[in-house]
């Protein structure tokens, strides 16, 4: 952990990087041995790393500082929203990384919450990073939530950061890692400021064989309760490798039309098939 | 009084949501619940929709969602 962490060279960066000896002309720093972009050829990889967040949030420039690729992607509604997927090689393994549609939730019924909904549940990433915008933590911190109900293995990318500094807003990193229970970090993706502690964090929480369980969020409805525990039981007796009966059960009970289907025709045990950094090979 | 009500460029904090289902849940997404303030921002030329300020992000409402949600108008 102790050796020097790379500069990535994130296209043109307007100002010279603060880590020595970066060059701002090449795409890549020459001392950047740890990380190495692959563009949209992920080849071998270890580990799928999943990006959600809210839209605007800087996902998309995120991804691309992380695999070097220019993509854009559009947000608009009623677009088929295709999965960006890219790679990158960070400590010499190497990463697929899928940029999810951005979404205010998991929950709501539109195309781009149900893709970032199924990645996370059935693509069961080795780490998901949630990218949240510094300037309106309030409103980005409802999927950090979901995303935590469903899985332990996150990373938070606090992003724009500079932004939220000129507007005078100071984020207590720390003290939200510690609430979250996963790793906060502080990015400004653009300027490629925090992309090596993003890049630490990612690998920390992949190789982690003990992450942290998913929140689960308890009512003081004793009633919900008692219903939510009965089809949690239920759920986990069809589907037993199926890590998250209780979230599962909760979306039934709201009558989400998705988790019913996947309940009836039984691809909610797909779910629990693939251990992670297995997920479909690449292509 | 219910959302939809609030004059244009008064400010409200949200009491109830009055509605069920994927639109309660869209209505919670996008930041309205009860505690949160609302500033009605602008209306279209027709009067509806309005564009209402929540939690530092506009949020543009039908007559027939903001209808939906309860609010406690503020500073009258």
């Amino acid at each position: 952990m102790a050796t020097p962490l790379p500069t990535p060279g994130v296209g043109r960066t307007p100002e010279p990087p603060d880590a020595g000896g970066a060059c701002a002309s090449c795409a890549l720093a020459p001392e950047a041995t740890r990380l190495a972009r692959l563009g949209l050829d992920p080849g071998r990889y270890s580990h799928v790393v999943a990006l959600a967040g809210n839209p605007n949030t800087g996902k998309s420039t995120v991804f691309n500082a992380l695999t070097g690729l220019r993509q854009h992607v559009g947000n608009w509604a009623g677009k088929t929203v295709a999965r960006a997927e890219g790679g990158f090689s960070y400590g010499g393994v190497g990463y697929r990384i899928v940029d999810l549609p951005g979404t205010y939730s998991l929950l709501s019924a539109s195309a781009d919450e149900d893709v970032a909904r199924d990645v996370l549940l059935f693509g069961r990433p080795d780490v998901t990073v949630v990218v949240v915008d510094a300037t309106r933590l309030e409103r980005n911190l409802p999927l950090v939530l979901q995303v935590r109900q469903i899985t332990g293995r996150v990373v938070v990318a606090l992003n724009l950061v500079d932004e939220a500094r000129r507007h005078g807003i100071t984020v207590d990193v720390r003290h939200l890692a510690r609430e979250l229970g996963v790793p906060v970090v502080a990015t400004a993706a653009r300027r490629g400021e925090g992309l090596p502690d993003l890049l630490a964090a990612i690998e920390q929480v992949a190789t982690t064989d003990d992450p942290p369980p998913p929140l689960r969020l308890v009512h003081r409805d004793p009633e919900l309760e008692r219903a939510v525990a009965t089809l949690a039981d239920q759920v986990a007796a069809r589907f037993p490798t199926l890590p998250n009966t209780r979230w599962v059960a909760l979306r039934l009970l709201e009558g989400d039309p998705g988790i019913e289907a996947a309940v009836r025709d039984g691809s909610l045990g797909d779910l629990a098939a693939p251990p992670p950094g297995t997920v479909e090979a690449a292509g | 009084m219910t959302l939809d009500e609030l004059p244009r460029g008064d400010r409200a904090v949200v009491t109830a949501l009055d509605i069920r289902g994927g639109a309660r849940r869209r209505l919670m997404d996008l930041g309205l619940l009860p505690g949160s303030a609302v500033h009605a921002e602008m209306t279209s030329p027709l009067g509806d929709p309005t564009a209402y300020e929540i939690r530092g992000a506009l949020v543009v409402l039908r007559r027939e969602q903001a209808r939906a949600v309860h609010v406690e108008p503020e500073g009258r």
